[in-house]
């Protein structure tokens, strides 16, 4: 590292950065929870199994398209075939997604690849070329995966309608379902997730661009630069909507296994 | 009320420097700078400082204090606890002239690199006309008063001095997203802003932000806007198909084909 903060030339400093507050601290608490939901969300996609406990679907299988439990697919299963678990097939999208974030990326990029780890903090590389080259070039693909995670938002909002179905009978209260309709703790949290999975969605950067932010006159497009305010307010706050997002999707799921795995039954409301 | 400061201030020059401990009086509501200037007047009367303006305005004075980018007339003593040493060092991404002083030209090298402003025709009446709401946007960029801070704390030159050639550095990203949002420019500065001024080279970590004195939001209003500009000239194959078949955006936005 001898081209950088003690290269020639630069004031002679032995330490790699004088700081004295506790810069480490952000990204090692990152570290630690974004390797515990890699973890987390690795066993459960693997697992292939307790995943849907009816009326919910877990977010990290949804949609379940290949050989799926009864009633966990409601939109087919055309990878039936599919001999792995159905997880595998969908999650590349909302994986793809948060990984070409521009958020999750300076989050990472900090705290996994030290690239830096904080602001003036000497970095470990002796050799840095960002993002010009493959395979880090392919983050300019966020766009694409942003127009996914739309379509994905609205599988996980449809799931969300269908988490207000009538229970099976065994859950019923009294004398059988007396009503069309159902709402159990469940619901709650999938429908929290599904808010925070939308503002994370509509707070991103690559929406604010498409949305309005790529235009050079606002005044020709009205429309479109109200959207683009909106979506600029929404954007200020897309870090804490990711990190809220991250969590939703989390309890969501271990709330569902431990109803799948009779661990707990189903806090009803109604 | 006065008290007794113990700073560590960095002396030398390019062939080699070091720490040197001080003390002295300083009194509540007053900055580092004045301490400095004390220091300055009682005990080291060769040691250099760079400032102007006292007000965070020239920004001259920029230096690191415990380890942070700063300017020396906006950190006040009182953000400290009267106990503590305060550190300040020269910019650690630049040449050492003397002491506090640091050969910023790279800046300026990097300045003259960037294209112009370049205004299309007039109109009928030989005036220049703008919306309000189409200018607005750029004008957040021009509160920047120059300090370099950004640039010294940005690590893709910090850290490797390599990288020193093919990166303009935030400060100088600002300006491609100010002029490429300007609603009279006519020039498209896509390719130079990717292939000249380095922006791939940039991972959105977001340090210039962090340091800017004065709060400008770089990476989220003027870098993600620019690289996600750059992907609708050169990676969006949807965007490029449909420029291609003339669907979309026969006017460029208003930039002059290239
Ligand atoms: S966000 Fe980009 S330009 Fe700003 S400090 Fe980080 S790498 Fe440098
Ligand atoms: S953008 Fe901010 S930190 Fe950078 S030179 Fe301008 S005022 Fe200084
Ligand atoms: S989802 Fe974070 S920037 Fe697009
Ligand atoms: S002396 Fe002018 S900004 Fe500090």
């Amino acid at each position: 590292m001898t081209t950088g903060v003690d290269g020639p030339g630069r004031a002679q400093i032995e330490e790699r950065t004088l700081r004295t507050d506790r810069w480490w601290l952000t990204p090692l608490a990152t570290f630690i929870v974004f390797s515990g939901f890699v973890v987390f969300a690795t066993v459960r996609a693997f697992m292939g199994r307790d995943y849907f406990a009816e009326p919910y679907l877990s977010p990290f299988y949804s949609p379940c398209l290949g050989d799926c439990v009864e009633g966990a697919s409601d939109f087919g299963q055309p990878f039936s075939w599919w001999p792995l678990s159905a997880a595998l097939i969908i999650l590349i999208f909302p994986l793809g997604f948060r990984m070409t974030c521009y958020y999750y990326r300076k989050a990472y990029y900090r705290a996994f690849w030290l690239s830096p780890p904080a602001c003036a903090v000497a970095e470990p590389h002796s050799a840095y070329s960002g993002e010009t080259r493959f395979p880090l070039l392919v983050q300019n693909l966020h766009r694409y995966f942003w127009y996914a995670a739309i379509v994905v938002g609205l599988i996980l909002t449809f799931d969300v309608v269908l988490a207000f179905r009538p229970m099976p009978d065994e859950y019923a209260v009294g004398d059988g379902e007396t009503s069309g309709v159902h709402m159990g703790l469940g619901t709650l949290l999938m429908a929290v997730n599904v808010a925070l999975i939308w503002l994370y969605t509509l707070s991103c950067h690559s929406c604010r661009h498409i949305v309005g932010g790529r235009l050079r006159h606002f005044s020709k497009h009205p429309v479109r630069y109200k959207l683009w305010t909106w979506v600029s307010k929404l954007n200020a706050s897309h870090p804490r909507y990711a990190w809220y997002s991250l969590f939703s999707v989390a309890v969501v799921d271990f709330y569902i296994y431990l109803l799948a795995t009779d661990v707990i039954d189903d806090l009803r409301f109604f | 009320m006065g008290y007794e400061l113990k700073m560590r201030v960095w002396r030398g020059d390019a062939s080699g420097g070091s720490l040197g401990d001080y003390a002295v009086e300083v009194s509540e509501g007053e900055v580092v700078l004045d301490a400095l200037h004390r220091l300055q007047a009682t005990q080291t009367g060769d040691l250099a400082i760079r400032w102007n303006c006292k007000a965070g305005k020239c920004g001259s004075c920029s230096a690191e204090i415990n380890g942070k980018p700063r300017l020396l007339c906006m950190t006040r003593l009182s953000d400290f606890d009267p106990a503590e040493t305060i550190t300040v060092t020269p910019m650690r991404a630049y040449p050492v002239i003397r002491d506090l002083v640091t050969d910023v030209s790279y800046n300026y090298e990097k300045a003259r690199e960037l294209p112009g402003v370049e205004l299309g025709p007039r109109d009928a009446d030989g005036k220049r006309r703008m919306m309000q709401v189409d200018v607005e946007r750029g004008q957040e960029f021009r509160k920047c008063i120059e300090c370099f801070l950004c640039q010294n704390t940005c690590h893709v030159t910090r850290d490797h001095e390599d990288n020193k050639p093919a990166f303009a550095g935030p400060r100088f990203f600002l300006r491609y997203a100010e002029l490429d949002m300007h609603p009279l420019d006519t020039l498209d500065r896509r390719d130079t802003v990717r292939e000249t001024a380095g922006l791939g080279l940039c991972n959105i970590t977001k340090c210039c932000t962090e340091v800017c004195p004065e709060g400008i939001k770089i990476t989220d209003n003027a870098i993600i806007p620019m690289k996600e500009r750059v992907v609708d000239r050169k990676y969006d194959p949807l965007v490029w198909l449909g420029n291609k078949i003339g669907l979309r955006n026969k006017d460029n936005e208003g930039r002059a084909a290239t």
